[in-house]
């Protein structure tokens, strides 16, 4: 369907860029004209699918590589990894459901909701069971947050290794979650005046845990049965995930089963063997919660090379701060030395993705291109420099330094480093 | 319903609660009653861990090495194991009773775990004793070798964040930026000629 029509319009295109820098005015096709307006396409001619044809809709089939990717070096078994949202395709601040990445320990758990349950219990008046029944009877809000995983762009420690925004920076995305705050749930059961730590529990075969001070969940953690309006996806926690704004993307237990009060931390193994970050001296730094402020330029990007030939360009990038909103990003087009500001579209919400543009005239020769984010707390994104001179390669978790790309004369770019 | 605001949920019983609130604390809460020894370990590691986590817990393929890298903390490339880097041996029994072995989780019973547990203190050197019993009420005596070595989040006072200052916007760097580094000489990335058996990875 329509493939023979596909070819003419990208030979109209490869001409395009052949011609390349030469007119930077609109210019009108050479000969009798474009085929994409001279011929009737089947589109026009023949009916489409009808209504019902597609009860849940997909993306169209010309956005079949937009998709979610793994690296399977990166670890031993499926079940427990983790694989990329295409923030390299992407516009705006929402992450479309079926894109959002996945990072499972133990596979997805496929979960029937009649038989889900949550449990309130530990330093409690009561230890209470919920269904999702229950929880739906209970007053519910609707925040967007960017999850971010705490190893996002953990591979880049020690330098330029992966060619791609989704590699480098997609354990990343944002939704808007509806869901029960979890000092509702809390207040059902009644926390007793020795409660400071929770502790949340996922129903999978890992049985993910961590702990929480009370004082983040009874702030603004939810309980979330919903993303972007519909139900939540099996792999991001169906029926019931816990949402933990700002901080890393482990906490956010999927699955959610339990939640129990205690007196004191559980030093479980996701918060000592794993989320915990290796100093140079050999010191590790743990309950590094909060995701800090971040960003990167999408596009251009390794896996969006330039195809126009130069002129007009839009740089497109996100920025993130696990502390709140991001008031500004600058963009530098020589590797740090000079900077513009950028601009930001859409809405500002705290703790959730950021969409920013610099709209640029490139003369085609080689570019830096850098992005750099503030937040509302006056925090600036560091560049990797300054993060390795503080805490070494061994880190794993937090790398939230400046990328660089390199954007070549052909249009292409490449995932570098600069001095 | 019993709850306090809404009357919504139910009381949750005391056997509900004890399947479910399996998780054990450093200071020993949570240990269920039980024993097992480092032979006991050594017979169950071999018949259900060892096709992963190596004989010797020295890990097989790319699967999580358990044993040794004593002393690499400051080293190019640490070894992070039991023995060299986890604070506390209740996170061993918790998660070895929570999630392992992989695929078949909660299918050990409480006197398997505190002999694997047993076991994985005698291939990191922690206890010499080949005869040696881990119980409920020895657990907490036991100390791993880095436990002191965690801190708290510090990231607010590493210079970068401290300084909270405007930054440069011209003529920040004295020389033009140079690359020192590119990804394509690594050719690592999936769809790339080369992308099988790479650097060691970041998640697991």
């Amino acid at each position: 369907m329509g493939k023979g029509n596909g070819i003419d319009r990208r030979r109209l295109l490869t001409a395009g860029l052949a011609a390349g820098g030469a007119a930077l005015a609109p210019r009108a096709v050479a000969g009798e004209g474009d085929p994409a307006i001279l011929e009737v396409q089947d589109w026009t001619r023949y009916l489409g699918d009808g209504v019902q044809a597609r009860p849940y809709g997909v993306p169209s089939e010309f956005e079949a590589h937009v998709v979610r990717r793994d690296v399977e070096w990166l670890t031993a078994a499926t079940e427990s990894s983790v694989n990329f949202t295409p923030i390299h395709e992407l516009d705006g601040i929402i992450t479309p459901n079926g894109l959002c990445f996945e990072r499972h320990h133990a596979g997805i758990a496929e979960i029937d909701p009649a038989d889900h349950r949550l449990m309130i219990n530990g330093l409690v008046d009561q230890p209470l069971v919920f269904t999702m029944e229950d929880l739906k009877r209970l007053p519910r809000e609707n925040r967007v947050y960017f999850l971010e995983c705490a190893a996002n762009s953990g591979m880049e420690w020690r330098g330029s290794q992966l060619n791609g925004a989704q590699y480098t920076h997609g354990m990343v995305h944002c939704v808007m979650y509806t869901g029960v705050p979890l000092r509702t749930i809390l207040g059902e059961a009644g926390i007793k005046a020795s409660g400071k730590w929770v502790l949340a529990e996922g129903a999978d075969a890992s049985v993910m845990t961590r702990s929480i001070p009370i004082e983040k969940a009874v702030d603004d953690c939810l309980v979330a049965f919903m993303m972007n309006g519909e139900a939540l996806r099996p792999e991001q926690g169906y029926p019931l995930r816990l949402v933990v704004p700002g901080w890393e993307g482990n906490m956010w237990v999927k699955w959610l089963r339990r939640i129990e009060v205690g007196d004191l931390p559980w030093h479980q193994r996701e918060e000592t063997s794993k989320y915990t970050d290796l100093l140079p001296n050999g010191k590790a730094r743990r309950f590094t919660w909060v995701m800090d402020v971040k960003s990167v330029i999408t596009s251009p990007s390794p896996q969006m090379p330039i195809s126009h030939g130069p002129g007009p360009l839009v740089i497109s990038g996100l920025a993130w701060s696990g502390n709140g909103r991001i008031t500004r990003v600058d963009v530098s087009l020589d590797g740090g030395r000079n900077w513009r500001r950028a601009r930001i579209d859409g809405p500002s919400l705290p703790k959730a993705l950021h969409r920013f543009y610099l709209d640029i005239d490139w003369d085609g020769r080689d570019l830096l291109l850098q992005s750099r984010a503030i937040d509302e707390d006056g925090f600036v994104q560091p560049s990797k420099e300054e993060l390795r001179a503080v805490r070494g390669e061994n880190s794993i978790y937090h790398n939230n330094g400046i990328q660089t790309w390199h954007v070549k004369p052909d249009g292409s770019s490449e995932n570098v480093e600069v001095s | 319903g019993v709850g306090l605001a809404y009357g919504l949920g139910r009381r949750a019983t005391e056997d509900e609660v004890a399947a479910w609130d399996i998780d054990v604390r450093p200071d020993g809460m949570g240990l269920p009653d039980g024993s097992g020894t480092v032979g006991e370990g050594d017979m169950l590691f071999q018949e259900q861990c060892a096709s992963c986590h190596g004989v010797f817990g020295e890990g097989a393929g790319r699967w999580p090495v358990l044993a040794g890298g004593q002393g690499t903390l400051t080293d190019e490339r640490p070894e992070k194991t039991i023995g060299s880097f986890w604070p506390y041996l209740s996170t061993v029994f918790d998660y070895i009773r929570r999630a392992m072995p992989f695929g078949n989780a909660h299918s050990l019973t409480d006197d398997e775990v505190y002999a694997l547990t047993a076991y994985l203190l005698y291939m990191n050197d922690v206890v010499a004793d080949e005869e040696f019993e881990l119980s409920k009420e020895n657990f907490s005596e036991i100390e791993l070798p880095n436990a002191a070595n965690f801190i708290d989040d510090d990231r607010d006072s590493e210079p970068h964040y401290a300084a909270k200052a405007d930054p440069c916007m011209r003529d920040c760097k004295d020389t033009p930026a140079e690359i020192v580094m590119r990804a394509r000489i690594l050719d690592v990335t999936p769809g790339s000629v080369d992308d099988d058996g790479a650097g060691a990875g970041a998640v697991d």
